[in-house]
């Protein structure tokens, strides 16, 4: 397997004495060299307000900035730059687009569907909108597997339906949606549909043409960029017809003393002083993962999470959720120790240098849904290695003696 | 740090063996505490007559930590005076937060201070503050 670990300085350092041994990618994605340098890179030498300036720095920034934004579009298949929204992260994309389009396009008696696999945000946003429209906010459940099944599509998706906001990959149990059939039926009772691509990007091709959904959102932070970025795309008709979100600077275009009209996409979202840097670094790791390749990224993901799964499963005490299998599991493996409550399990994991999450991961309908009050999440993503893998079960084998269970 | 210095053969007992998690006849103060940053919940029973803690038993789930606190905890208090578990209650804030450091005075807290160290896991502190919160909310109430 190749080593891709050397472009991450952090994953250098020590932790408690020993080599860290980073399994939270999934919370957030360690950073490579190319996207530090790119970041300190663009405040040495081209850092200015964009848009604002008429001087030469100002205009480097804006075309920083403007670049960044024609590098996303390519990489995830988009059609206009226009439809490239920056945001903070996944979450404020799915409030403008709750707030934006979910409080003006929906009203009383419409049903929103959600899946039982939602991180909290792209589920409270659309709550909201529900009790402040009269609207119904309905769930796809799923199967032991951790899939969504082909019936609940058919039977929850009805001509009453008017949005439809999927996760592409659970970030509990890394079960893929099929995105596929949702948009067929959603778009053949003329819904749109939005999809949560935080969890998906970071491991394999995004094309929003190909999927042909009509809104995505993604983290910068998660796809090995700094975190402050993050992306909405929406298709430009779509965009074009929804109000403003924040509203500010930057976003308009005149103002008057009792009302303004708004800038053109995708200022008009856009308001106050933008992450450049942060714009700067989401282009950069599109590149560098572009540069390592997704079929690459999933050959060893693949591989470890397989092996993961295999040395675990050896361990009598330890209980895997989710897809039996490591095809389509995108790194993520949530698990239990018997009688060891996850939290006790990270610390004493952490003892021997390894991150591993605990808890409810955001997403607490599910786990009430799996009968499940926490759960421990170890994430893989393509710099780790089967060396990470070992390093990780050998501390998880010490977990029950800590605890006073014997073995 | 060690995790000796946290789970300690003290903290295992209290975890493993569960000897303070079950209902008490008659309970007249009941509490629950919850940490939502973890999920960690307890509930406590007491029978307080005459300013006297006459029993006292908790349930709930959580981490060892947590389950482990809220144990000790009844050891301590159990059979013992409402006022001396306030003075149990300002010792163990007092060493948690390193403003007592004085041995003798920490003796009153007996098993309770083998969660002195929690303080070397940040993440854990609340865990171990929960049932000693807990109590001291519901004698609030009580008095
Ligand atoms: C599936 C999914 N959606 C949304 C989010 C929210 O991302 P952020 O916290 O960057 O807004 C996360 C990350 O925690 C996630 O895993
Ligand atoms: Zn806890």
């Amino acid at each position: 397997m190749k080593r891709y670990k050397d472009d991450f300085p952090i994953l250098q350092t020590t932790v408690n004495g020993h080599p860290l041994v980073y399994l939270d990618s999934a919370a957030t994605a360690q950073k490579p060299n190319p996207v530090i340098d790119a970041v300190a890179a663009y405040y040495r030498e081209t850092n200015a307000n964009p848009h604002r300036g008429n001087y030469d720095l100002s205009v480097r920034a804006t075309e920083a900035y403007e670049q960044s934004r024609e590098v996303i579009r390519k990489f995830i298949g988009a059609e206009k730059s226009e439809e490239i929204i920056f945001t903070r992260n996944t979450t404020e994309s799915f409030n403008l687009l709750a707030y934006s389009y979910g409080m003006n396009f929906i009203g009383k008696g419409d049903e929103i569907v959600i899946s039982i696999l939602e991180h909290h945000s792209n589920l409270i946003p659309w709550q909201q909108v529900a009790k402040a429209k009269g609207a119904t906010l309905k769930y796809l459940y799923i199967n032991n597997e951790g899939e969504i099944p082909d019936e609940e599509i058919e039977n929850k998706i009805t001509e009453k339906t008017k949005l439809v906001s999927i996760t592409h990959v659970s970030n509990v149990l890394g079960s893929i949606s099929p995105v596929e059939k949702i948009v067929k039926k959603a778009h053949s009772v003329g819904a749109v549909v939005a999809l949560d691509c935080a969890q998906s990007i970071p491991h394999f091709e995004i094309d929003v043409k190909k999927l042909g959904v009509d809104f995505a959102a993604f983290s910068g932070h998660k796809m090995l960029a700094p975190m402050g970025i993050g992306v909405l795309y929406g298709r430009e008709e779509l965009l074009d017809k929804m109000p403003p979100f924040f509203t500010g600077g930057d976003m308009i275009e005149y103002v008057y003393e009792q009302d303004f009209t708004a800038a053109p996409l995708p200022q008009k979202f856009e308001a106050g002083t933008q992450n450049v840097g942060g714009a700067v670094g989401i282009a950069a790791a599109a590149h560098y993962i572009e540069k390592i390749g997704y079929e690459n990224i999933i050959k060893t993901e693949t591989e470890l999470t397989k092996y993961a799964l295999e040395k675990l499963s050896t361990v009598p005490y330890i209980t895997i959720y989710g897809k039996k299998n490591s095809v389509g599991r995108c790194g993520v493996i949530s698990f239990n120790i018997k009688d060891a409550h996850p939290h006790d399990v990270a610390s004493i994991v952490d003892a021997g240098g390894v991150a591993i999450r605990s808890g409810h991961h955001c997403a607490q309908p599910l786990l009430r849904y799996l009968g499940l009050n926490a759960t421990c999440r170890a994430s893989f993503y393509f710099y780790n290695t089967f060396e990470d893998v070992d390093i990780l079960v050998e501390n998880l084998k010490s977990v029950r003696k800590w605890l006073g269970y014997g073995a | 740090m060690g995790l000796e210095d946290i789970y300690t053969q003290i903290i295992m007992e209290h975890n493993a063996s569960g000897r303070n998690k079950h209902h008490i006849d008659s309970p007249n103060l009941v509490l629950k505490g919850v940490n939502p940053s973890c999920g960690d919940e307890i509930t406590l029973e007491l029978r307080v007559k005459d300013g006297k803690i006459e029993d006292a038993s908790f349930t709930g789930v959580g981490c060892a930590i947590s389950q482990a606190s809220t144990s000790i905890m009844i050891d301590l208090i159990k059979g013992g005076t409402v006022e001396e578990a306030k003075e149990h209650i300002k010792t163990f804030m007092g060493m948690i937060r390193h403003e007592i450091t004085d041995e003798k005075q920490l003796e009153s807290l007996d098993e309770a201070v083998a969660l002195k160290n929690i303080s070397h896991m940040p993440a854990r502190v609340k865990c171990a503050v929960l049932a000693w919160h807990t109590l001291e909310n519901a004698l609030a109430k009580k008095s």
